[in-house]
């Protein structure tokens, strides 16, 4: 499908055709000092001119001196909440005249949502939930019926945020899949001191988003602007305010299970749960049931859960993971390692939200480079050992040349 | 498509089966007997409501209970897998909703979803000998193995049950183990951790009796239910007599609150324990158990 070129306006067209459509708006808005996903009424609801300011435990709006819709990455919402909601009714149950109970109807019948400016790691994360969510024997219905009927308008990124991470995860700055409609705004530099309307280049990712393409305007892009658009991305990939080397990086967390400087993250780490909770692929959820006050009725509520309670790996007797140690590395090694045996691809879309959220400023890049660096300092030692030489290293002496 | 990091492998998304309609909707099933094997251990049998047909299930798998409007908590099925008709599982009251579970009449209603998990590898160990070491609370679930077993017994070599309990009162199932022990073609060796009453039997933890029994490193495959404790004591005991850890096969226990995958309560490493296990061969988690608080 050939790129388009639109004007600003379009945005309100898309925003009106999918109105139209029945699809209620969900994208970037201010609110409480950060850019949150939340309902749109009008394009005028964007965070328009601004953008934020990001680093390790850090997040702070600024003005941009343009009008750029989309100049900012990531806040702390993902899109998650509005496929996997936090909480979530799975049914109800009623007693009967003879003991027994029945189920009660509980239709799976969310609303159309249209999410507006789905950032590439973003877009990546959706597809990373899909296979835990509906790519296994069972599957969740509620989850698939919202994800049938969301509608998805991918922005790229030509600005990458201070704990972004995507090119080193795969994922971004541009989106290549898993969208109905994928915009690249393009920000032309104010003349005569007069601010110029951001245009867009739009490509169509499905059928449902082509079907919108007569109610957007615009006209087929030329070479030079598609080659400009390319540029801006290829430029965002080499301007990420992050990077972690994944090679070999899930072999380095298996066996680095036992390595001392998992002690590290651990002694700053207050188990608040703000990574896994921001995280866009985090899907961990537990269930409560309970009764009305007369004992007719009982229901069952799912709602988010983390790995850094205890009560997640809670049986009689007692948690298995009671250290913080035992659960920060539960998170770090299932994002970067065990999400692949469990379901075939990485858990991590370099988002860079668990970085920016994490009241203690711990840097996950930081944390597992230096595991896979001390797994490769034991391993070259452990060959070194392997062949005649006069050293002799010790599992402690491991441990303390890691510090 | 996703872009695989460097090092990223896209494994092969798992099989596809038929969507179910919803996994997490529990049955409504109605106790039919009820049995009480010790102070704090029962056995329930449970009845599907009628027209409901329950998938069979294999020896090794569990299903998910429902106390109304109390909890749902995974329990192995204790019973025989030639007889789907009836769901039969024996508990141990520890808490909340197995203490309920305990004050079920008959004709109650008792929410099941299952059966899930893997499966204990009797087909597979056809033509060899089979090691049953069950602790406590353990024997239970791997009953439904040695049913199996002792149905196609001709099929098997030697058949052993080593089995360990606290004092001689926990012991599980002591009608059936003294006509097991009767059984000349099949093994039995009980021991307690503290004898009592007048048992003139074995006392001590169950790893000695590994030690001592007549086991056949090359022919042997392994089957292990208990605390992990015990299991790894068992399972370091039976490499060091040269069964392989391929071949030892141990029942794992996670908090689970969905069993299809779903929650994410259940893991151990790489492994899901409610979908690739509870079932897991020995060298597929030993390192993990090792490490701990995996
Ligand atoms: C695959 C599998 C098979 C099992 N088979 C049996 C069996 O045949 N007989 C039997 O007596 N017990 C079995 N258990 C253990 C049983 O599930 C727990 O004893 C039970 O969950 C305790 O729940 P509770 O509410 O009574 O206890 P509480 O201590 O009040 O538990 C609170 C919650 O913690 C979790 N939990 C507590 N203990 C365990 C545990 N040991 N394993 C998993 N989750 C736990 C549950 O989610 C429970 O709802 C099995 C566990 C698993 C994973
Ligand atoms: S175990 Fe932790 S890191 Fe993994 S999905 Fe659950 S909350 Fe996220
Ligand atoms: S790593 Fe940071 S965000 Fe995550 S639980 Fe620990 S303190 Fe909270
Ligand atoms: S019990 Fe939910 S994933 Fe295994």
């Amino acid at each position: 499908m050939a790129v388009r070129r639109l004007e600003a306006a379009a945005l309100d067209a898309l925003f009106g055709a999918l109105r139209r459509r029945g699809y209620t708006l969900v994208g970037p808005t201010l609110h409480d000092g950060a850019i949150v996903y939340d309902e749109l009424t009008g394009t005028a609801e964007l965070p328009i001119g601004w953008t934020e300011v990001q680093d390790a435990g850090h997040y702070r709006l600024a003005r941009r001196d343009d009008d750029a819709r989309f100049g900012y990455t990531v806040g702390p919402y993902a899109w998650k909440r509005h496929l996997h909601p936090p909480a979530l009714r799975l049914w109800r149950a009623e007693r009967d005249a003879e003991g027994g109970f029945e189920l009660l109807d509980e239709p799976h019948d969310p609303p159309k949502v249209a999410f507006i400016g789905v950032r590439p790691c973003d877009v990546a994360a959706i597809a990373i939930q899909d296979r835990v969510f509906t790519g296994g024997a069972h599957v969740d219905p509620d989850y698939q019926a919202r994800r049938e009927r969301a509608f998805i308008v991918a922005v790229n990124c030509t600005e990458p945020g201070g704990t972004c991470f995507c090119a080193s995860m795969g994922t971004g700055p541009e989106a290549r899949d898993g969208y109905d409609l994928a915009l690249t705004e393009i920000i032309a530099p104010a003349r005569n001191g007069q601010r110029a309307e951001p245009s867009y280049l739009l490509e169509v990712g499905s059928e449902r988003g082509e079907q919108l393409l007569a109610e957007l305007g615009g006209r087929p892009a030329r070479g030079d602007e598609v080659a400009d658009g390319e540029r801006r991305l290829a430029e965002a990939a080499g301007r990420m305010g992050r990077a972690l080397d994944t090679r070999g990086l899930a072999d380095a967390l298996r066996r680095s299970l036992d390595n001392s400087r998992w002690d590290e993250p651990a002694a700053r780490c207050l188990a608040c749960g703000n990574c896994t909770l921001a995280c866009p692929t985090c899907f961990c959820n537990t269930v409560e049931d309970t009764t009305d006050l007369t004992g007719a009725f009982a229901e069952r509520t799912r709602r988010w859960d983390s790995c850094f309670t205890q009560d997640l790996s809670y049986i009689h007797g007692g948690p298995v993971r009671v250290s913080l140690k035992s659960r920060y590395r539960q998170w770090a090694t299932h994002k970067l390692g065990t999400w692949q045996e469990q379901f075939g691809t990485s858990g991590c879309v370099g988002c860079g939200r668990c970085i920016t959220w994490c009241p203690a400023a711990i840097d996950l890049t930081e944390e597992v480079a230096a595991i896979a660096a001390s797994a490769q300092a034991r391993a070259s030692r452990r060959q070194a050992r392997v062949a005649p030489s006069p050293e002799r290293g010790t599992e402690a002496g491991d441990a303390a040349a890691t510090r | 498509m996703l872009q695989p990091p460097a090092d990223g492998r896209f494994a092969p998304p798992p099989a596809v089966a038929a969507p179910d309609l919803d996994p997490m909707r529990t049955v409504p099933f109605r106790v039919a007997g009820l049995h009480v094997d010790n102070e704090d251990t029962f056995t329930l049998e449970l009845t599907p409501p009628h027209g409901y047909q329950f998938a069979p299930f294999k020896p090794g798998q569990f299903n998910m209970l429902y106390v109304f409007g109390v909890g749902e908590v995974p329990i192995s099925i204790s019973g025989d897998p030639d007889r789907p008709g009836v769901l039969v599982h024996t508990t141990r009251e520890v808490g909340a909703v197995t203490r309920a579970m305990r004050g079920l009449r008959i004709g109650d209603a008792i929410g099941v979803r299952g059966p899930f998990g893997s499966s204990w590898p009797v087909e597979a160990a056809e033509g060899r000998d089979v090691v049953l070491i069950a602790g406590g609370i353990g024997l239970p679930p791997l009953r439904p193995a040695l049913y199996h077993v002792l149905a196609r017994r001709e099929r098997y070599g030697r058949v052993m049950l080593l089995y360990g309990a606290r004092t001689p009162e926990d012991m599980m199932f002591p009608d059936e183990l003294a006509k097991w022990r009767a059984m000349f073609d099949l093994e039995v060796h009980v021991t307690v951790d503290r004898a009592t009453g007048n048992w003139r039997g074995n006392v001590g933890v169950v790893t000695p009796i590994v030690k001592r029994a007549p086991i056949d490193p090359r022919r042997t495959v392994a089957m292990i239910c208990g605390p992990e404790i015990m299991i790894r004591f068992a399972c370091q005991e039976l490499a060091r007599r040269g069964v392989s850890p391929q071949d030892t096969y141990v029942s794992l226990e996670r908090n689970m609150k969905c069993a299809v995958g779903l929650c994410g309560h259940c893991q151990v490493g790489g492994h899901l324990v409610c979908r690739d296990g509870p079932v897991l061969s020995y060298d597929q988690v030993e390192r993990l158990l090792d490490v701990g608080e995996v």
